[in-house]
């Protein structure tokens, strides 16, 4: 009797502690600060929409990542830097670990909480937006512009207008318009332009639209004046389509308008109707659904009763859906990554900011990803937060969007000082010592 | 009967003079300050904190500014968010180009270059009146962000055209964390609502209130209208300067000029009309209605609703209910959040006898 009491207690204390320490949940919690309202909806959408459909697929086919379930919650921002910093508070302590990684699809936002997310060790990532000089690492540890930065776009803008001309010497004397948005996104190749022109001997002249730009008469009208051998268009949202409309009007040839990969998705020519037949857009991702991991997310998460983020299904393949679903590969990458390392279970943000510095997708893991073609292959590093830089260039012909070149890569001897230069002013400003990269 | 006044006699001058006649409303705005200093740093986290009491306190600080300007001087503006812009641009370049400047000063001389740049935007209103005097005030919202982005100085030659601000030191004592800013936010913002009511309880706020109702009458009477339209431009940018550069040091740290576009001078002219023209406390409620409103109704969709529905019909939804409400506070009271407050005020003052 004496030892069925002790042994009674003894299960009892057991169980009390197995009570008292519950085993947490096998969650990793991915914030998402969208917006699906106001003039960018479109994106906001897309990007999103693809991005979750991405994770949901893990979650149906996988498990989630080496059985560590992805779960999110929205928190809509309306494109609104103050918005969207109340979305990063709100979302940064969810989960048992609190957020893995933020991804804004806003400049402004992305900008606003680097120093917050910083302070908070929350990585911040910034697929083809965001602030450039953040691809230096070394001043900031925690902001990952991956992919491709606005500059490293630029240079390859120039090296494809030279293509056309027919070799980079040819570049001299030929007259490029930079054709941009007024606002922190519309200037940032200002000086990177400029730069290029003083190496290779073309002029270019800078004609700014003030936001939102639908009245573009008087900058065209300008451009009609100057002849330029080819326009370089830095739009965004309506600013796209107004342009095109515009460039028809006053005669200019639209395939010698090249867009930005904000100015490079259905929504921005479909408004302008024939007038964008021939435009050029660059792009770090092609659309269409003519890849393995898109038949995945088709199969998993759009059939047998289930029902994925997109509303309309005609979007499944646009440029802003794929774009969220190399959002959705690289996020969910930089978790595997980062487990390897840590452990199967949910990580910390400092965890994952490991996990998409040593970030390395090369042709292999591409195919095993099903994303050959849609994405190209990325190493990132303490040094590095780019990673890849290289870009595609893609040609509307009325019903889609025609992949015209191989991958671009950009022109790092151009790019990579200017970045050091603005990263080191950034460090000076406020008081950071960047890091010693060896020693990482 | 919380409101009863029975044995409060005025016997003095100043004691009838004073802000808050009746002793409940003293005591209830002094628990309401002790509570606001001392109660809720400790107890708010980082997101009431940094998230939703800042931005609060921020913008309830730039409707007091316009509401001086539209609801006791009768000027209608829409280009609030550009003399924040002015404000935040002026504490950013003073802070950087003036050695050892202390944070309070470098935002008391945002006030003045946006009072400065107020005042020669205020210029037209000596001769322009209504709607027309809204539309050259659009000069100032346009024309004051075309500068700030035009001209790299402005952003000390950043290429993004974004400035950074300065950490916030005062005495060597550092404000890094949110509770620490809120406490800065809130001083600063509490002793320029108190500037504000004495102000326009004064002859300067006579003086704008007669050229608001009339403004030939006021002339007439000996108000000169040059001094007295001027001095509210002057003083309602000096609010909004400093509420820009409060929202560019306190609350977001990075900011560009399109953080102060046209929306957010309509945001703001909407907080002085749904809180209450010509009422210090209205900008309070105005401010609470908009900044608040919309993330109570966004934290509201998220919990109520199944996880199912999709997020784009929440979204949108939030926009319905939200423009619902305004409608609604509008139709049940033109005179806006204050004015509700004042006629339930009146009534529990005669509860439980009317008349």
């Amino acid at each position: 009797m004496r030892y069925t009491a002790i042994r009674i207690g003894l299960v009892a204390l057991l169980g009390g502690a197995a009570f008292a320490l519950p085993v947490p949940a096998q969650e990793q919690f991915i914030p998402m600060a969208s917006y699906r309202v106001g003039p960018y909806a479109a994106g906001g959408t897309g990007v999103f929409g693809g991005f979750i459909d991405y994770l949901d697929m893990l979650n149906l086919r996988d498990k989630g990542i080496n059985g560590v379930k992805l779960t999110w919650e929205e928190c809509e921002t309306e494109y609104k830097n103050d918005r969207g910093v109340e979305c990063y508070e709100r979302l940064k302590g969810k989960g048992p670990t609190g957020a893995a990684v933020f991804n804004f699809l806003s400049t402004g936002i992305t900008y606003a909480v680097i120093e917050r997310a910083t302070a908070d060790k929350i990585p911040v990532v910034s697929i083809g937006y965001g602030r450039t000089d953040a691809s230096d690492g070394r001043v900031f540890p925690y902001v990952f512009p991956l992919i491709t930065n606005y500059w490293s776009q630029n240079t390859a803008k120039v090296k494809f207008i030279g293509m056309k001309e027919g070799g980079m010497d040819k570049l001299k004397g030929k007259k490029i318009v930079n054709l941009y948005h007024g606002s922190a996104y519309g200037k940032e190749t200002i000086p990177v332009l400029d730069l290029q022109a003083k190496k290779y001997g073309f002029t270019v002249t800078h004609i700014e639209v003030a936001h939102p730009g639908n009245e573009q008469e008087s900058q065209w009208l300008q451009i009609r004046q100057l002849k330029p051998d080819w326009v370089i268009l830095r739009g965004w949202g309506v600013m796209n389509p107004v342009a095109l409309k515009t460039a028809a009007k006053v005669g200019y040839p639209r395939d010698h308008i090249i867009g930005v990969w904000w100015s490079g998705a259905e929504e921005d020519v479909l408004p302008a109707g024939d007038a964008a037949i021939g435009f050029i857009a660059a792009g770090f991702h092609p659309g269409g659904t003519d890849f393995q991991v898109m038949k995945e997310v088709q199969k998993y998460v759009y059939s047998g009763g289930h029902k994925g983020n997109l509303e309309d299904l005609k979007r499944f393949g646009s440029i802003y859906y794929n774009r969220g679903i190399i959002t959705g590969i690289i996020n969910a990458e930089a978790i595997r990554t980062a487990q390897a390392r840590f452990g199967k279970k949910p990580l910390t943000g400092e965890q994952v900011r490991w996990g998409l510095e040593n970030l390395n997708i090369d042709e292999k893991r591409l195919k095993e990803l099903g994303a050959l073609g849609l994405l190209q292959p990325i190493k990132a590093s303490c040094r590095d937060h780019e990673g890849g830089g290289a870009v595609k260039f893609s040609q509307w012909d009325g019903k889609q969007w025609n992949v015209i070149t191989d991958w671009i890569p950009s022109d790092q001897s151009i790019v990579r000082p200017m970045i050091e230069e603005s990263a080191a002013a950034y460090a000076k400003e406020h008081g950071i010592t960047p890091r010693d990269c060896s020693k990482e | 009967m919380i409101y009863r006044e029975a044995g409060q006699f005025q016997t003095t001058y100043s004691g009838d003079m004073r802000i808050f006649p009746i002793r409940q409303d003293r005591i209830a705005v002094s628990l309401l300050l002790a509570a606001a200093f001392f109660l809720v740093p400790f107890i708010g986290n980082d997101y009431w904190l940094g998230a939703i009491l800042i931005p609060f306190l921020i913008l309830s600080l730039a409707a007091l500014g316009l509401n001086i300007l539209t609801g006791y001087a009768g000027q209608v503006s829409l280009g609030s968010a550009a003399f924040m812009a002015v404000g935040a641009f002026a504490a950013f370049n003073l802070m950087l180009r003036v050695q050892g400047l202390s944070v309070l000063l470098a935002f008391a001389g945002a006030g003045l270059v946006a009072a400065g740049v107020g005042l020669v935007f205020g210029l037209p209103s000596l001769r322009i009146k209504g709607f027309y005097l809204a539309v050259t005030s659009l000069a100032a919202q346009f024309s004051i962000e075309w500068a700030l982005t035009r001209f790299p100085w402005f952003t000390n030659n950043n290429p993004s055209g974004v400035i950074s601000a300065q950490k916030i030191v005062i005495l060597g004592y550092r404000f890094d964390t949110p509770a620490r800013r809120y406490v800065l936010t809130l001083a600063i913002v509490a002793l320029l609502a108190l500037a504000a009511k004495n102000l326009v309880r004064s002859r300067i706020g006579r003086a704008w209130m007669a050229v608001r109702d009339m403004d030939v009458a006021a002339e007439v009477i000996g108000i000169p209208m040059l001094r007295t339209k001027l001095t509210a431009f002057a003083v309602s940018s000096f609010y909004c300067g400093v509420a820009g550069a409060l929202w560019a040091f306190a609350y977001l740290g990075t900011v560009e000029p399109q953080a102060f576009d046209l929306n957010r001078s309509f945001q703001i002219l909407f907080m002085v009309i749904i809180g209450g023209m010509g009422s210090v406390l209205g900008s309070f409620l105005g401010a609470a209605f908009i900044v608040l409103l919309p993330i109570l109704l966004n934290v509201a969709t998220h919990a109520l609703l199944p996880a199912h529905v999709s997020g784009s019909l929440t979204s949108n939804l939030e926009l319905v209910v939200f423009g619902g409400l305004i409608v609604f506070f509008l139709a049940l009271e033109p005179l806006g959040l204050a004015r509700l407050w004042q006629i339930g005020k009146e009534k529990l003052r005669l509860w439980p006898f009317p008349h």
